[in-house]
């Protein structure tokens, strides 16, 4: 009863005129971005942020606006997954599997259709989950003190660096980065801290800044490192027509695609990337070679795109209950959160229902508008595919320096943000993931208050941090997080780039 | 291998530097447990242990940019700096249709396109913050010019 009253206030909210255009504009704008080889969803975000802030938008639209473009980039990323065997974002790897064989075989059409009723299967039993499971775990959370809130912090650092690298110091080095950068400014007690009297520092390095350099700027560079080969569509697109029998086939893959996904995008840090993979993964054993995964079977496009729509979904959970992003594009929007205001956690469901509910409402009704673009609409958004890397990348870089500028009006911050775009770079280079440095700079701030909170209450005995079950709990997981995967690489090696 | 190495001991000398800053930080009136520097003392000190390990046990060596693409790479960065600093005082328009068009030159070296690119792209851009966003701080150019 409960949930339906919530759902009501938030449908009051998303049924308004402005909200479902914002919608609309997202899902079309995500669409292109995930579509978009080199564009991905937290690149997109990121760039579209400082944006939103000019058009002056309150929270809820903002917010609104923002995931339609997150949910729109995981649908988008498998279009050039099958059309060009590039992925368009990461989670959308193990779609060239059997997307880009699919195509070459003549069914480009039905590949498309397949993956994106899977997507949407995905996506939309995902935002049921979310509906259903963030009250839940908001509950959970309100019996948090800084000593579990400590442990948290820890957790999501070792899980999403743990999933990030192959290398745990590096995962460790990255995430120790962001919580350095984090300390510049002045400290809860308005203590000024590595400043050396340098007024842009007095408020801290702008999250922002950071993340604008190190994921739009860097991957400018990279593309003009491997010269901007443009990429052109090797396989026919013919008519678009429903495979109303392979999408039945696989109906049974889809949903256990999105259970699987959904999980694995609640955890802290496991992400989309992580959700496809074990989708394709567990369907690939189940099917025991009987269709053909890896030569172009449709169950191959279904359950890798189901089980990343439902991750992306399954990842804003976390974020939005207890201010823990579980992936890198969440980082991002955690980052719009905190910019509107918003303090996510488990008050936010109570204080803030119109937002929570109204976002919920929107991704429902944003499912479908994608589901709409995604099908009949698709070959819109394989026109886009056409748009060669030296004019596209040029333009994400304007908009990236005129949005930073529009936040802050200074020209220290566009310096800063190109100095991050170089550090950015090198980092990947070195095989240092950017997103733990991230999640540090977003979450640095909180996790010292929380020691600091923790130690002004048990008057600074280190014991507290493990004076709860819940609290001694976090840490046994957040120390298996991080060494847990050097043993398991050996199998469950973190899927590498294929090229043809 | 070279690579993290390098990065490694520059970290590390980094890490010192923020222990050296953190020294300095003044304590509070009203001082709780941890103060100011514990926390930052932490975080020096997990940087340098993961420093030192990237210096022991190396990763193979990255794919470092070839002396061609690292000229181009040089380039397109010097010319983001030079915007940041020119875009206050030259105005929108002229300096995002060089950069642009520098940066589009240093992907694909057409310099048909790479004009277009530039232009267009500094036009383009323009209309739409300025008239469809609505970015009122962003001028075309210097209004000294108009006189």
């Amino acid at each position: 009863m409960e949930l339906l009253n919530n759902l009501a206030i938030g449908f009051a909210v998303a049924l308004s005129w402005k909200t479902l255009m914002l919608a609309v504009i997202g899902c079309f704008l995500g669409t292109i971005i995930g579509a978009l080889p080199g564009l991905g969803p937290s690149n997109g975000v990121a760039i579209l942020i400082p944006i939103t802030f000019t058009l002056g938008l309150d929270a809820t639209s903002a917010l609104v606006l923002m995931t339609a473009v997150y949910y729109g980039a995981m649908y988008g990323g498998r279009i050039s997954s099958i059309l060009l065997n590039i992925p368009g974002d990461e989670p959308a790897l193990m779609t060239t599997l059997d997307g880009y064989p699919m195509a070459k075989q003549g069914r480009a059409g039905d590949a498309l259709v397949i993956s994106g009723v899977a997507s949407f299967v995905g996506a939309f039993l995902a935002t049921l989950g979310l509906m259903l499971l963030a009250p839940l775990l908001s509950r959970v959370a309100f019996q948090f003190g800084p000593a579990e809130y400590f442990a948290l912090y820890l957790l999501a650092f070792a899980t999403l660096g743990g999933m990030a690298s192959n290398n745990q110091a590096k995962a460790a080095l990255a995430s120790m980065i962001g919580l350095g950068i984090a300390m510049i400014g002045v400290d809860n007690q308005g203590v000024p801290r590595f400043v050396h009297g340098n007024l842009h520092l007095m408020d801290g390095i702008d999250f922002l800044v950071a993340i604008v350099g190190l994921f739009a700027v860097a991957e400018v560079f990279f593309f003009i490192e491997s010269h901007g080969r443009s990429s052109s569509i090797g396989v026919k697109l013919e008519k678009v027509t429903v495979p109303v029998k392979d999408i039945v086939a696989s109906g049974w893959t889809m949903l256990r695609a999105s259970v699987v996904g959904f999980v694995a995008g609640v955890l802290p840090g496991a992400g989309a990337s992580l959700g496809s993979f074990l989708a394709y993964m567990s369907e690939k054993s189940i099917d025991n070679g009987r269709s053909g995964f890896g030569t172009g079977s449709p169950k191959g496009v279904a359950a890798p795109e189901a089980g990343n729509n439902a991750a992306a979904g399954g990842a804003l959970v976390p974020m939005l209950t207890l201010g823990v992003p579980g992936s890198g594009t969440t980082a991002v929007l955690l980052a719009l959160l905190m910019t509107l205001n918003i303090t996510p956690g488990p008050t936010l469901f109570t204080e803030r229902a119109d937002v929570v509910w109204g976002l919920i409402a929107s991704l429902l009704i944003a499912n479908f508008v994608l589901l709409a673009m995604n099908v009949p609409m698709v070959k819109v958004f394989v026109k886009v595919l056409m748009v060669p890397p030296a004019i596209l990348l040029p333009g994400v870089t304007m908009i990236s320096f005129v949005g930073i500028y529009s936040l802050s009006g200074s020209h220290f911050d566009l310096l800063l943000m190109v100095g991050f775009g170089v550090l950015g770079f090198v980092l990947r280079k070195l095989d240092i993931p950017t997103v733990p440095i991230i999640l540090g700079i977003l979450l640095g701030g909180h996790m010292e208050d929380a020691l600091r909170r923790a130690m002004t209450l048990s008057d600074g005995d280190p014991m507290y941090m493990f004076s709860s079950p819940i609290a001694i709990g976090l840490w046994i997981a957040a120390i298996a997080g991080f060494v847990a995967p050097m043993f398991l690489r050996r199998y469950l090696q973190k899927p590498q780039a294929i090229t043809d | 291998m070279t690579g993290d190495r390098i990065f490694g001991a520059v970290m590390i000398i980094v890490a010192l530097g923020y222990i050296l800053s953190a020294r300095t930080i003044q304590t509070p009136l009203f001082p709780d447990p941890v103060g100011p520097k514990l926390f930052p003392y932490m975080i020096a000190v997990g940087v340098i242990i993961c420093s030192l390990y990237m210096l022991i046990k190396p990763d193979p060596e990255a794919d470092w940019p070839g002396a061609a693409a690292l000229l181009r790479l040089v380039i397109a960065a010097v010319v983001m700096v030079a915007y940041a600093l020119l875009l206050e005082p030259l105005g929108f328009v002229i300096p995002t249709a060089v950069a642009a068009g520098v940066i589009s030159y240093m992907m694909l070296p057409r310099a048909s396109m790479a004009v277009l690119t530039g232009v267009g792209l500094s036009l383009g851009l323009y209309v739409l913050f300025r008239y469809g966003l609505r970015l009122e701080t962003l001028q075309a150019i210097p209004r000294e010019w108009l006189g």
